[in-house]
């Protein structure tokens, strides 16, 4: 059975029919078409479908979409402003902070999550934010590297 | 330090300005990686689309008697179930593409699995949920088969058969040859003459890539009859050639978007998700994802394999090592892949980055009941370079010398002949240990900081080895199929160059004349193949009467063992039973079956023979009657 639900996402309200029992993460992506967000254990463990729910991290595959009723739902395909990248988006360019890429939305919104709650972390606090969210690539140093730049580059502008 | 650079290939296409070395680049397709932008093969959406659950074995090894799907037929969503039988080419083998191997994997197993989580049904239906429920609702009746998990115990002659195609539960490379060999030198008296022996032995476990992308397609029918594939694949002409040989259709009308690969490590090669894709969206004219789940990914798809290395070494007071043999097992699960590969690739870095006059080894591709392994990074040198590295340092302990220093002195130096019989060139061992000590603060000795691998190369034994010449066709050494006509002597082939005993044409039992006696295919141990009156069967499946009634060899009467140990080569605890001397290499009674039409091969000749026996290098099993002789050695777990 199909239930309308209505949230924010990205800052637009939006509504979708969820088949009772769907994640979030299958109603962003097939539902809402913000195919940002990864599948890719279903278990949240790998933390590559993490979103923004009122501004703390969640794994959506874990999330039952109904649960974001009137809530705000962040996204990395919402983080840039138009053609203007998030300080995030730019440290992690510039950083080399990603190198297939999957990890890399889920990784965004936990150091976002991070930097909007603490805007001068350490780096264990880094450390802290993004620990449920593997990447096989990197070996992590590069991302922590490019979020200590970020909140730098955040606290400098 | 002062980086050199000595690459002399491609050197007329290079500039060697190296201004991209120590300034950032920013990767090309990273903005779509910030954004979430990049389409990974899982963000192709399309209308109606179906999706696929394969029903998967929970033994290691098992036939299959009988798979009842009516159930799950009649259940909602279901849209098709197909079995091995709907696939026109159900069997294959990855390498078949480059004419390497025997097809030997089916793509939905029809009559027995051999291994946990083989495909036997893969079920489409309008959600993940639907198919699954549809998997749970198959009942398949199995016979239980015993298994083996062990590279030496799936070698013993009682160990149950794998994989049809390879009753003897090793790769036969060329149809011929159950392992992969190097010779270089004499191993047995430089071991006779050293100062110490040092053995161990080394293991790696089979490791999982774990992309955090899982291993997945989507094949959506086009307005031209053509299908469009999206997929994870790391080798997107592996893939189209594997989907066109298995559905049978030409690959023009396969059109494959790859590229985006949520992390591969090497586990994106295999090849399996897009022609099951492709035809079920064949079959049901619609758009179909095969996606597997982190378990999936985790249990069935390929691993690295898990590779055993024993090791010997012969080496004098001084730290200079003369001598070092292997005996090596790469676990390729229970079909081959691109492990056989992985042998070869193997085998061709033995051993190390070492100048060592004499060398053996025997490398082994055995089938287990594992999940059949695969690419991943450097496969095949990984774990023997951990093996090498390892003794390296057992060595140094042996000989109480510091290990940085050991390398240094044993290391490759231009002009130095390897033991594949090619010259080093561009060594760069020596500075990379001296660059190492220096970064890490070690002490090395004045003579050890000294040394250059620019000099000092190519002395002694190790310059009066000519290097391998090959032929006009490339090929090492000289081999002519007997019967035919020898060709011209072009100046490049090593025909007069070879010791008295190897004829040009036609010394060996199989038409190839071996570099060197002990270098002979060892015909009694390659069951069906060389010792029955079975002809070969060198392309498709094995039927499994013929193969499980294979001819068995003359019955042997009793031999004496060596007593262990006192053979070197690649070195096998004293478990091992030894094949003795003397009556190694008596000719066969029977001459070896060969295809109708092909030439008949001649029997190594007797003196040949006898050279063999008397410097056996190897410990090649005991020689029995029955279907497999291999190496034998006592159960490890």
């Amino acid at each position: 059975m199909k239930s309308p639900v209505t949230f924010r996402l990205n800052g637009s309200a939006t509504a979708v029919f969820a088949d009772s029992g769907a994640n979030l993460l299958d109603v962003l992506r097939r539902g809402c078409g913000d195919l940002s967000p990864k599948y890719g254990c279903g278990q949240g463990t790998c933390g590559a479908c993490t979103v923004l729910i009122d501004g703390e991290p969640h794994v959506s595959c874990l999330v039952l979409a109904e649960t974001v009723a009137g809530r705000s739902v962040e996204t990395t395909g919402g983080l840039s402003n138009g053609p203007d990248l998030h300080p995030l988006q730019r440290a992690f360019i510039e950083g080399f902070a990603a190198q297939c890429g999957y990890c890399t939305p889920g990784m965004l919104m936990s150091a976002k999550a991070l930097l909007d709650r603490n805007p001068n972390p350490a780096r264990s606090d880094v450390e802290e934010a993004i620990s449920g969210n593997l990447c096989r690539c990197t070996g992590y140093e590069p991302i922590i590297d490019a979020i200590l730049e970020a909140a730098k580059q955040r606290g400098a502008a | 330090m002062n980086a050199e650079y000595r690459k002399d290939l491609f050197a007329d296409e290079r500039s060697d300005d190296f201004n991209v070395i120590g300034k950032p680049v920013i990767r090309q397709d990273i903005l779509g990686h910030v954004t979430g932008r990049s389409k990974f093969y899982d963000d192709h959406a399309f209308d109606g689309l179906l999706h696929m659950r394969c029903v998967r074995s929970p033994h290691h090894h098992a036939r299959i008697r009988s798979v009842d799907s009516s159930a799950a037929e009649r259940q909602d969503g279901v849209v098709r179930v197909l079995g091995g039988r709907d696939v026109p080419v159900n069997t294959n083998t990855l390498l078949s593409l480059i004419n390497f191997g025997r097809d030997d994997e089916p793509l939905l197993a029809t009559d027995k699995v051999g291994y946990v989580g083989q495909p036997i049904l893969a079920i489409v239906a309008t959600s993940v949920r639907a198919a699954q429920e549809a998997v749970d609702a198959v009942k398949v009746d199995y016979e239980e088969l015993p298994h083996v998990l062990d590279v030496e115990e799936a070698l013993k002659p009682e160990a149950p058969i794998v994989n049809e195609e390879y009753p003897n539960n090793a790769f036969d490379y060329f149809d011929t040859y159950d392992h992969q060999k190097l010779r270089f030198g004499d191993v047995e008296t430089a071991f006779s003459k050293a100062d110490h022996i040092v053995e161990g032995e080394y293991q790696m476990s089979p490791i999982e890539q774990a992309p955090i992308e899982t291993c997945g397609a989507i094949a959506a029918p086009e307005t031209s009859d053509r299908i469009t594939v999206h997929t994870s694949t790391q080798a997107l002409f592996f893939s189209v050639g594997v989907t066109a040989k298995q559905l049978d259709i030409s690959s023009a009308r396969l059109h494959f978007i790859g590229g985006t690969v949520g992390g591969g490590f090497g586990g994106k090669v295999d090849s399996h998700h897009e022609p099951l894709a492709a035809l079920a969206c064949l079959a049901a004219g619609k758009p179909v994802k095969y996606m597997w789940d982190r378990a999936e990914e985790m249990q069935v798809g390929g691993p690295r394999g898990g590779e055993r290395w024993r090791i010997k070494d012969g080496v004098m007071r001084d730290g200079r090592i003369i001598a070092r043999a292997f005996t090596g097992f790469f676990d390729a699960g229970a079909y081959t892949r691109l492990s056989s590969y992985a042998v070869q690739k193997s085998t061709g870095h033995l051993p190390g980055p070492y100048s060592i006059p004499n060398v053996a080894s025997n490398v082994y591709c055995v089938f287990t009941n594992r999940t059949p392994s695969t690419a991943m990074r450097g496969f095949g040198i990984t774990a023997v370079d951990f093996a090498i590295e390892r003794h390296m340092d057992k060595v140094a302990r042996a000989v109480g010398m510091d290990p940085i220093e050991l390398r240094i002195l044993n290391a490759y130096r231009d002009g130095d002949m390897k033991a594949h019989r090619r010259e080093a060139k561009n060594c760069a061992l020596i500075e990379s240990c001296q660059a190492v000590a220096q970064k890490s603060g070690w002490s090395l000795s004045a003579e050890a900081a000294r040394a250059s691998s620019k000099s000092g190369g190519g002395e002694g034994a190790l310059g009066v080895i000519p290097e391998t010449v090959t032929d006009d066709e490339g090929r090492v050494g000289e081999r002519r199929r007997s019967g035919l006509a020898p060709e011209p002597f072009s100046g490049h082939g090593t025909r007069g160059l070879l010791p008295e005993g190897h004829s040009s044409n036609n010394s060996s039992a199989f038409g190839n004349a071996p570099q060197r006696e002990d270098m002979e295919a060892e015909i009694e141990r390659l069951g069906f193949k060389g010792a029955s009156g079975v002809p070969p069967a060198p392309q498709g499946p094995v039927d499994e009467t013929a193969s499980s009634a294979r001819p068995t060899m003359p019955t042997e009467t009793a031999h004496a063992t060596h007593p262990a140990g006192a053979r070197g080569g690649p070195s096998l605890p004293a478990a091992y039973v030894q094949r003795p001397a003397g009556t190694i290499n008596q000719p066969i009674s029977q001459p070896p079956a060969q295809a109708p039409g092909t030439p008949v091969a001649q029997q190594p000749p007797a003196a040949e023979a006898e050279s063999e026996s008397a410097a056996t290098h190897f410990q090649r099993g005991v020689r029995r009657p029955g279907v497999s002789r291999f190496i034998s050695g006592s159960r490890r777990r």
